[in-house]
């Protein structure tokens, strides 16, 4: 019984911080879906969107504004900063590349990585803040069932309640509004959403606003967990696996992969890390992924990828 | 006026089919292999300026020189066969990490079997080739997923490598000798009895093997397995159809771009660091060297030397620069604009020039046949 609730206990905390792969996730599937764009950048926002966010409200806060004007404010003063960047990188990198191939874009948002991360420590600072909008504390969950309970952490709820609703409401937004129906089309063909009037650079900026507000959501949520630094920007690397066992093109896909990432290393680590060393977290992932390459190239849930000559 | 060939007849095919087809070129190349090989060995010598002290030749000569061998390597698999690598840096530690366990004699206890694998340590040099194919056995090991997948898709896979050889280097202690610290130390540079220690000679050592391999590596992109991969990075599908093999290709690719890079991680760790741990070959040295290959030029020798030069330059001009104008920055700062301007400049050469400085020196070669006439 005390290995089940040990089991279980590393397998929901495995789960939950495979949400907040997911959080990350999600941006870069926004974009690819959306622009056929591999954004690197992804972490870089995350870093931006938290730096932002972390500095808006210390200096609100000290100021003397009550802590929910000041979230308002800094949630809104985040948001901007996340629309400048989507305006500036839609109008300086992405739209002069029109038309190139995949791997000059990609490329082209390594060297946009490099601009934020730069500009945003350079603007904002480059300690660690810690930022608490969420409760950190545990829960002791089925104290009845297995001795001494199973611990879950209250942060990785919000962070599964957030994404949840993150996903719900991209769901709508994709399916149900003008704009969503736009940009599935662009998307698809970008030149024939083009010739039907759809204007293409707007739609572009909207795809970077999504990924940068998704950045700023999952910025809350690991600025709780970790202090809005540097180290963050890594989290896009951990998300690259994410994407490739869930599909690069499919929303869900970056949910399920997240929770199977999260909850695969977590396994790992407790179960295997013993006996070789330790730290596997660092790499379980990227095998994981490579393995899933090898039998499925187009992940678990992406569209099969059919190459016309 | 002064670069023209006009008047330069070729007689043979062989003088067709040279390397450098245009006299001024060569005369210009056997200029700068003379002051690299005499002139800077002497102004160092007797410490004539720039070469007052080491500081040239350590700080910036000798790493360019072993980054330049890094970054043609990371140019055969990026820029000539279309495989984008994240995972060099992994590629340049096995190298190293090979290459130290080959000197200081490899010893495999293999429990089970009652018997064990044991290596003598061998000399420095073979021992450095040896790490390098290493590296190529590896390298066309995390190549084979290639043949399946590409582009992005490819880019994880390399990722995968270079995470998991940061971790085993750091965890297993087997690699560092049970090193306590994780740090090892480079032996002695015994290269057949010549022992190689001050800045001088290790400034000698690496330039005449980067001469040698850039000459192989020039040679072999222009020959029958430079052109396979060409024309695989330029269209699988049409290639494999003209009758290229994807599997041999490619697999050469990652193998002579693994050797090249492993020899370089070899000469990285046992001639400039000294000694070294793993983070010497992280995820960061990785994207520099692609950097390096991607403002150097894809698909260009002589791009890798100037993307490694423009890379390690851009740093210290910007220490110097704001020093010399009175006003000093933080190294904060100055690490966040280094930052802000290789990013720019990377998005600013993909717009503007995808093929990096390699295409600018070309058109410039191209503008000044004509000179002084605009046509």
């Amino acid at each position: 019984m005390i290995a089940l609730g040990q089991f279980l206990e590393v397998l929901i905390g495995g789960l939950m911080s495979g949400v907040l792969y997911s959080l990350v996730a999600l941006g870069f599937v926004l974009i690819f879906k959306a622009s056929g764009v591999f954004n690197f950048a992804q972490g870089a926002m995350v870093l931006l969107a938290g730096l932002a966010l972390v500095r808006a409200l210390d200096l609100l806060v000290a100021n003397g504004f009550p802590l929910w004007v000041a979230i308002v404010l800094g949630i809104a003063f985040a948001a901007a900063i996340m629309a400048t960047t989507a305006w500036l990188i839609e109008r300086f990198v992405i739209g002069p590349l029109v038309n190139q191939d995949g791997l000059t874009l990609f490329m082209s948002t390594i060297g946009v990585t490099f601009v934020i991360e730069g500009a945003a420590e350079m603007i904002f600072g480059s300690d660690v803040y810690p930022l608490r909008l969420f409760p950190t504390d545990a829960w002791f969950v089925l104290e009845d069932v297995f001795p001494g309970g199973i611990l879950v952490n209250k942060l990785d709820v919000w962070g599964a309640l957030i994404a949840g609703i993150l996903v719900a409401g991209l769901a709508i937004f994709f399916q149900r509004t003008k704009t969503g129906r736009a940009l599935r089309a662009v998307a698809d063909d970008h030149l024939a959403a083009h010739s039907v009037g759809i204007p293409i650079g707007w739609i572009w900026f909207v795809v970077w606003l999504a990924a940068g507000l998704v950045a700023l959501v999952a910025a809350t949520v690991w600025g709780t967990k970790l202090g809005v630094q540097f180290s963050i920007t890594f989290l896009a690397l951990k998300a690259l696996p994410v994407l490739i066992i869930g599909g690069l093109t499919s929303i869900p896909g970056a949910i399920a992969g997240g929770l199977i990432v999260g909850a695969g290393e977590k396994i790992a680590e407790v179960y295997l890390g013993p006996s070789i060393g330790g730290g596997i977290e660092y790499w379980f992932a990227y095998v994981l992924a490579l393995a899933v390459l090898l039998v499925r190239p187009q992940g678990l849930f992406g569209e099969r990828i059919i190459e016309r000559v | 006026m002064l670069y023209r060939e006009a008047g330069q007849f070729k007689t043979t095919y062989a003088e067709d089919m040279a390397i450098f087809p245009i006299r001024q070129d060569r005369i210009a190349l056997a200029v700068l292999l003379g002051i690299a090989f005499i002139g800077v060995p002497l102004l160092a010598t007797f410490h004539i300026w720039p070469f007052g002290s080491d500081y040239l030749l350590w700080a910036i000569l000798l790493p360019f020189l072993i980054l330049a061998l890094a970054a043609i390597g990371t140019n055969i698999l990026v820029g000539y066969c279309g495989q984008i690598s994240l995972g060099s840096g992994a590629f340049m530690a096995i190298g190293a990490y090979s290459a130290y366990k080959l000197v200081t004699g490899v010893h495999i206890p293999l429990a089970w079997l009652s018997f064990a694998i044991s290596i003598p340590p061998l000399p420095v040099f073979a021992s450095i080739l040896l790490g390098g194919l290493i590296a190529a056995g590896v390298g066309i090991l995390f190549g084979i997923p290639s043949l399946r997948i590409k582009g992005l898709y490819l880019a994880v896979a390399t990722l995968a490598a270079q995470f998991f050889f940061d971790w085993a280097f750091l965890r297993i202690p087997w690699f560092t000798n049970y090193a306590p610290s994780g740090s090892v130390n480079a032996p002695e540079l015994n290269f057949f009895g010549l022992i190689v220690q001050s800045p001088i000679e290790r400034y000698l050592l690496c330039l005449l093997l980067v001469t040698l391999m850039a000459l192989l590596a020039k040679n072999l992109v222009r020959g029958n397995l430079g052109r396979q991969w060409m024309a695989i990075r330029d269209m699988d599908i049409a290639a494999e159809l003209i009758g290229i093999r994807p599997l041999y290709a490619k697999l050469t690719a990652f193998a002579v771009s693994s050797f090249i890079i492993g020899v370089a991680g070899a000469l990285w760790a046992f001639v400039y660091l000294g000694s070294w741990e793993p983070l010497a070959f992280s995820i960061d040295r990785s994207l520099q060297l692609l950097f390096m290959v991607i403002i150097g030029g894809l698909g260009s020798i002589m791009g890798s030397f100037v993307g490694a030069a423009f890379i390690l330059i851009v740093p210290i001009m910007l220490n110097l620069i704001p020093a010399e104008l009175g006003v000093p920055l933080s190294t904060e700062t100055i690490a966040h604009f280094e930052f802000i301007i290789f990013g720019s400049l990377i998005c600013y050469l993909l717009i503007k020039e995808p093929h990096g400085f390699a295409r600018l020196i070309s058109i410039g070669k191209e503008k000044l046949r004509l000179w002084p006439f605009p046509y």
